[in-house]
Formats: structure tokens, sequence, C-alpha cells
């Protein structure tokens, strides 16, 4: 029972239905970081003791994290190049340096996050920090799952099979991207 | 789960291996199965629910004595039953039932299609949904106690260990909630994904049926709002359990900020419920008035506008928790600008039965019962919604009167509507007539008799989530206490005539009259296949395209008064 | 089931160019809070952080050839999320987390009405 039914097969918006369901999947991520992110912003504003925790946090490990994104990014979009191109191997090759990407992201976090907590930043400390570690704690939980799941396609991939897939997971990966992108200012550089 | 094989294991498509029984009935991919497992489920969770209604009545009517079947219900207990009440009936019984069910089964169907898009995605999402109900009931067994602080989960009730917050209960509380988001997001995205790309051939935007939209824009509404509230979730979490102080003043949070996040989310929630709600009964009054639905267009805008308008209303439910009056100015007259578009639909739906060839069925039946109760409810919502006279009334039993006269048709007369209307469709026989009117008819009085009392005593003064009122002065009068009593007596009446149901319902399936492919003379796609359909739903080269509206009934240019939408001429 | 009609592989942006220029911006966006001046320190920071996220959705997303609706379907979430900031943000941020207490009671003698509706919890 794992032939696709016929309705996957449709297509009557124009778009094929995976495509459709990745950006269904962004338009719900949109509304829950939004809302933690509004949250957090709210709370920044209001309470000038934020700038002033905020100003402990390493602009340095935070840029540098930013630059791993987006050269993901950019290994996840040529990996998507190449997909359509029906390189397999070259997509799973660049998907895999995606994942690498990812795993060195989340390593620095693991360095950075040990830090500060060695230093009495912790979750508890202050507001701030409570919404520090939630908000990147959200975000990484988002790095894994997007990188298992690359795991998975870059291995069909490898085989030349379900191809679209690697657009699809690109997809949801510059979302993550883009959620960082915002994260890094907010956390890091509003001090 | 297991009852009589409606769905054929030897799939319609070409694949010739036997199915084992597992995969027939327990981890099928099947959107009928699936959706048989959510109505399940949910019909399960209701009787607890119900149950829960019971206790906490009797304990209202009768304070301080043992409630039958339960014991007694000391304080604690009696806010454990009202949180739970609440969570089941909204989380585990009107969603899963009136989205999931009808809309895993109707979908597909109606749209000409073999299955969901996504059918393992599909089976997933029906994974965790059950286990959020299996972690939701086993936080009344741990120790601590299982959540009590109302389903609306208020901080610093639900998260200060100093108001007495059950330690782990509360938490898996959580949890089990933020499962049953995941689910639905998880089929919300089949249903939307499928509904637009997946129409049979021919079948244009305006020629879905209304129940299908219904199902894709609530889908839509739950996707775009229960963010913030999974945020805040996850805000709550770590404040029970880490010690973080998103919603502690004492420490830089605001309590404020979680009711804001909850209900940002619980407003477009009635919505999402209230929709499909209101597409059974479209289907329902259109088959049995033979006329077409008076104006899709209209139906169709105003439902758009309704998802709109419903984002920019919550804080209604907060116009005395201290939020800024000049945001109680705004959310009032947005509040009271959603009824309109609302009653415009219910105007529809009287159009359409105006001058029609109405059949008493019992699926009739609730559908025009649908119609009375919810206009009491949406009616009473206006006292509501007008800052001015919430001040008296918020958190009173008229509140609750008034929901209950929305829910009550939403999750309960929908329902039954749609379960009496396709159940020829799902199991290929008919229900019995003569104890559908009887259950119908009891239910309904019984449901009256219960919330009339309710907006009396509420208006009178009676607070909600009281636990005994004879210790308030000004509401231990007698004839406070016999309005009570008598609305208790009516819920144990109406818990009762349940049973009428459940026996016609499971006798039917296996001895009710075999039913037809199309025993109501409907238009629409379902019924054009075999009763129950098979996996696949029509053979694989057969699946049907589509020539005209779902709704053309009794047309001049035709001798029948129907006129199917997959026939050529 | 690669079926992409899409004419993007033909006139698709130099993907290693976007990169470049993202990075460039990355920097100036590090350097920005250092020159001192907030307003500055917020353009380069959110100004940026907003165009980072155009390049990346237009060009690596493809949100421009894609169809109009997802367009659409972002761009209202995305203005839900700012009518809840813009309807939250007054509680919040005005009232330090004691927006139910009335400071008039407080002040007023026991004329108050003292009936402690103690309830049951």
């Amino acid at each position: 029972m794992s032939a696709r039914p016929i309705a996957t097969t449709r297509s009557a918006a124009g778009l094929p239905t995976g495509r459709l369901a990745v950006w269904w999947v962004v338009v719900s991520e949109i509304v829950i970081f939004g809302g933690l992110l509004a949250s957090y912003i709210m709370h920044r504003l209001a309470h000038d003791a934020f700038a002033e925790q905020a100003a402990h946090t390493n602009t340095w490990i935070g840029a540098f994290n930013t630059l791993v994104l987006l050269t993901s990014s950019l290994s996840a979009v040529l990996a998507h190049q190449a997909a359509e191109r029906g390189d397999g191997p070259k997509a799973a090759r660049l998907i895999y340096a995606t994942i690498v990407g990812a795993v060195t992201f989340l390593v620095v976090k693991g360095f950075e996050w040990t830090f500060e907590i060695q230093h009495g930043y912790t979750i508890t400390s202050s507001t701030f920090w409570s919404f520090y570690y939630a908000a990147a704690g959200l975000h990484a939980s988002h790095v894994v799952a997007g990188a298992i799941i690359m795991l998975f396609v870059a291995k069909d991939a490898a085989r030349n099979q379900e191809l679209h897939r690697v657009e699809l997971i690109g997809i949801y990966w510059h979302f993550v991207d883009i959620v960082w992108i915002f994260l890094f200012p907010l956390l890091y550089i509003a001090k | 789960m297991a009852h009589a094989a409606d769905i054929h294991p030897h799939a319609a498509h070409g694949h010739h291996e036997e199915v084992s029984w597992w995969r027939t009935y327990l981890f099928s991919t099947d959107h009928k199965m699936i959706a048989m497992q959510y109505m399940f489920t949910g019909m399960a969770m209701a009787l607890i629910g119900g149950f829960f209604a019971y206790a906490f009545r009797m304990q209202q009517a009768f304070p301080g004595m043992d409630v039958p079947l339960y014991g007694l219900v000391t304080p604690n207990k009696y806010n454990v039953l009202i949180t739970n009440h609440g969570a089941i009936m909204i989380f585990w019984v009107a969603m899963p039932v009136l989205i999931a069910a009808f809309g895993n089964y109707l979908i597909p169907l109606m749209l000409g299609c073999d299955d969901m898009v996504f059918p393992r995605i599909n089976r997933l999402s029906y994974q965790i949904f059950l286990l959020s109900a299996v972690i939701l009931l086993v936080s009344f067994f741990v120790p601590g106690g299982a959540f009590a602080g109302a389903w609306t989960i208020y901080p610093p009730l639900s998260s200060k260990a100093e108001y007495g917050l059950a330690p782990l209960g509360s938490s898996i509380f959580l949890v089990a909630v933020a499962l049953e988001f995941v689910a639905f997001l998880l089929g919300g995205i089949n249903f939307i994904t499928t509904a637009m790309n997946s129409r049979a051939p021919g079948m244009k935007m305006y020629d879905v049926p209304i129940v299908v939209w219904m199902i894709v824009v609530a889908s839509i509404l739950f996707m775009a709002s229960v963010g913030p509230l999974i945020a805040g979730a996850i805000m709550l979490f770590m404040d029970q359990q880490v010690g973080t102080a998103f919603f502690d003043p004492d420490k830089g949070g605001d309590p404020v900020l979680w009711q804001h996040l909850f209900w940002f989310f619980g407003h477009p929630e009635v919505y999402v419920v209230l929709l499909p709600a209101l597409g059974i009964v479209a289907e329902i009054i259109t088959t049995f008035s033979r006329k077409k639905l008076f104006a899709y267009k209209t139906v169709l805008y105003t439902v758009f506008g309704t998802g709109v308008l419903s984002f920019v209303v919550w804080a209604h439910h907060q116009f005395v928790a201290g939020i800024d009056p000049r945001m109680a100015n705004i959310f009032t007259i947005t509040t009271l600008l959603i009824s309109v578009p609302i009653a415009e639909m219910l105007f529809v739906y009287i159009a359409t039965l105006y001058g029609g060839s109405i059949t008493l069925t019992t699926p009739m039946l609730w559908g025009l019962s649908f119609i009375a109760e919810f206009l009491i409810g949406g009616v009473t919502g206006i006292f509501l919604g007008a800052s001015g006279s919430d001040i008296f009334l918020h958190d009173t039993y008229f509140v609750l009167a008034h929901f209950h006269y929305t829910f009550v048709p939403i999750a309960i007369i929908g329902t039954f509507a749609g379960l009496t209307f396709w159940f020829p469709k799902m199991f290929g026989r008919m229900m019995n007539e003569t104890w559908g009117k009887i259950h119908f008819w009891i239910t309904i009085v019984a449901f009256n008799c219960i919330f009339i009392p309710l907006f009396i005593t509420g208006s009178a003064g009676d607070h909600r989530r009281i636990y005994n009122y004879m210790n308030f002065p000004d509401s231990a009068v007698p004839w406070l206490q016999d309005l009570r009593v008598f609305a208790t007596y009516s819920l144990v009446v109406m818990l009762l005539a349940q049973a009428i149901f459940l026996v016609n319902f499971f006798w039917s399936i296996f001895r009710g009259e075999k039913a037809g492919k199309n025993p109501w003379r409907a238009n629409t796609l379902e019924w054009t296949t075999e009763s129950p359909p098979p996996h696949g739903n029509w053979p694989a080269d057969q699946l049907p395209n589509v020539y005209r509206g779902p709704y053309e009934y009794s047309h001049p240019d035709r001798k029948e008064d129907y006129w199917p939408q997959n026939l050529p001429a | 089931m690669a079926e992409h009609a899409h004419a993007e592989a033909h006139h698709h942006p130099n993907y290693i160019r976007v990169w470049a220029v993202l990075l460039v911006l990355l920097v100036v966006s590090v350097a920005g809070p250092m020159i001192g001046v907030q307003w500055v320190t917020l353009v380069t920071a959110f100004g940026i952080a907003i165009v980072k996220a155009y390049l990346v959705a237009k060009n690596f997303m493809h949100v421009n050839i894609e169809r109009r609706f997802v367009v659409y379907a972002l761009l209202t979430v995305i203005v839900f999320m700012l009518l809840f900031f813009s309807a939250v943000a007054p509680d919040v941020m005005k009232k330090d987390g004691r927006g139910w207490e009335k400071p008039s009671w407080k002040t007023a003698p026991a004329a108050a009405p003292a009936a402690e509706h103690g309830g049951a919890h």
C-alpha cells in the first residue's frame, strides 16, 4: 500500500502537492515563531533590564552561526538545482553539506550555551534568558528535525529517487534560516 | 474500532496482496478507516466528558452528597472535573469528530479522489491524536492529581505551586494539548492540500460542496491561529517545570500575556468547530428540501469574512481582565460585527428552506434544530460581546449557557446530523428512523431544559466554576437551587437518552435495512459509489468527472428532482 | 514525480552571488552597532534582517515565481502576527504585569465591600 494515490498526482491549484503542503507547513510555523518572538519583543521593549542582560550574549558566535546557516542555505539551493537537472548524486552530496552546516550550528550552539550556563546565565536567571533559551531552543529543535529529514531525502536522492523532495526540504530549510536571520539581531545585536 | 467489514481489504486499484487485519483496521492509511478511528475515539471521549458533567452537576444540585457512580466530589475534584470536561469536549470530541472524522471521510469522496494526498501522514496524525488522548487520560491517575486550573489554563493558577498546582498532572495536560495540536496541524495540511489540488476533473471552485469548503477553511483558521498558543504552552510548561517566569509578574513576566496567547487561538477555534457543523447542515437542508443552496457564493464569501474577522475579536474574553480600555472598545465593535456574517449564513439557510419540498427525516430534524438552537447561542453572545454588559455577565452562568447554546449545536447536534445523514454511506445500511426521532426529541428537549435555567441563574449572579453555591448567601436561595436541580435532572435524562442512539447506531450497523448507493437521492459525488465505498473509492479508471455544481435540485430542465454532479447530461 | 514545469532552471539567479551579498549584509549588521548610534544599530540590525529574509525568500525559496496565493498566504500570517503584537503590546508593555490591580481601591478605606467572596478555592 505504498503506492501513491491518484489524488497525489493531481494539481488543480497549479503546483505539485508536495510543495503545496510544505508551504502550508511554513505558514503554520510562521505563526508559532511569530507568537514567541512577538512576546519576546514586547517584553524586550518594555523592560530596560533586558537590554542589560542581552549585552552578555556573544555576538561573534551568533554571527558565525548566521554565516553557517546562510552557507547551508546556499548548499540547499544548489542541491535543488542539481536535482532539477536530474543529478541525484550531486544533490545528495550538497544535502550532506547542508547537514554538516546544521551539525556545525548545533555544536557551536552547544558550546555557546555551555559557556553561558557555566557563567550563571541559566534559563531562570532572568526573563531575557528564559526567552533566549526558549526561542533559540525552539529554533534548534527545528534544525535537528530538518537535518534528520535531510538524511532521508539525501539517501533517496543518491539513488536518483524522489528528487522533488530536495526542493521541498530546501524550502523548509530556508525558512529555518530566515527565522535565525531574525533571531540573530533580536538576541545578539540589539543591545 | 473493529466493526463489520466495511472497507474491502482488496484494493480496487490493482493490488492483489491480502492485507492483514492490522493493516486494515489499526494501521490503515485508508481515509475512511482513519475517519472511523477518529470518530470512535471522539465518541468514547464524549462519554467520559459527559460523565464528568454529570458528576459536577450532581455536586451542584446536591452539595456534599456522594454522587452515584462517582463518590464524593471534593473541591479539588470539582475543579478537575470542570477543567477536563471543557478540554475533552473541545479538543477530544468536537475537533476529532467534526473536522478529522467528517473531513477525512468526506473530502476525498466529495472531491472524487481515491484517498487523501498524504495517506501515511494521515495515519500518523491519528496516531499522534490517539497518543494525546491517552496522555490526557493518564493525567487522571498520576500522583498529585489531574490538572484543575480550568480549560483556559490561566497562570498563575496553572503555573505556581502555591496555588495548589498539580505538579505532574498540569504538565501532562499541556503535553496532551500540544500533541493534539500537532495532530491537527498535520491533518489540516492534508485536508487543505487535497482540497486545493485533487479535485475531480471539471470540478471548479464553485462546484465544491460547501461542507468541504468549510472544513478546509476551518483547517486554515486552525493553522494560522494555533501558533501563539503553542509558543505559550512551551512557555507555560517551562514556568511549571523549570522555574522560568514568563507569566510571573514578580519576576518581569505577565499573566495577561498568556490570556492573549490563549484567546488569539481560542476565538478562531470556536469558528474552527462551527464551520464544519454549518457545512453539514448545508448539505442536509439542501438534500431534504430538494432545493439548491440559496446563495452559494454568498455563503462562501461570508465564510471567508468570518474567518478573517475571527482573528480580531479575541479580547472579548478579557474585557474584565484589566486590558487597556481602548482595546475593549475596539474589540466590542469587531465582536458585534462578526455576528453579521454568521447571521447572513443562517438567513441563507432559511431562504434555502423556504418554498422547498421538505422531508422531516432524522438528519433534517437535526439540521433544522441546529439553526434554531445556534440562533439562541448567537443572540446571547451579543450581550457578552458588548463590553458594558459583559462587566456584569462575565464569568457568570450566562456565559456558560451562551457557549453551550453554541457548542452543543456544533458538537452534538452537528455530529448527530452528520452521522444520521452519512450513516448509509459509511455502513451500507439505514439507521432506524423511529428510534432516531425519539432520540432527537428527548435530546433536544432535555438540552433546552438544562441550559435555559442556567441563563436565568447566570443573570441572577451565579458565578462560574463554583463548587458549592450554598457558601454564597446571594446564591443559596431556594428558587435558584431549584433551577440548578432541574438542570441537573435534565442532564441525566439527556445522557441516558444517548443510549438510544448508541443502540440504534450499533444495531443498524449489523441489522439495519440495506442501503443502496444513494438512499437520499443526493447530488454530491460520495453518493455515486458503493455503500460502503471500496478501498480506492471508485475503480481506478472510473474516478468521476464533474459537470455541474452540487446543489442542482429541482432543476426545471430535468424530470428528476436531483441532478448528480457526475452525470454528463 | 519530478514534474517541474518551472522556467527557473533557465533564469535562476547566481546563487553564489546572492550568498556573497548576504555575507556582506551580515558583516554590515555586525559592524553597525559598533558605531554606537542607536538608530543606526536598529536600521542595520533589523532593516538588514528584513532585506536578508527577502533575498533568501526570493532567490532561494523562489517565492517570486511561485503561485501568487503562496505569497498572499505568507503575507496574511505575517500581518496576523503584526496584529497580534499591536493588540497585546499595550497590555504587556505598559502595565508591567499588574494590569488587574486597581490603585484607587488600595487607597480607599474599608468602605469597599469587604465581603471577600471566599468561594471554594
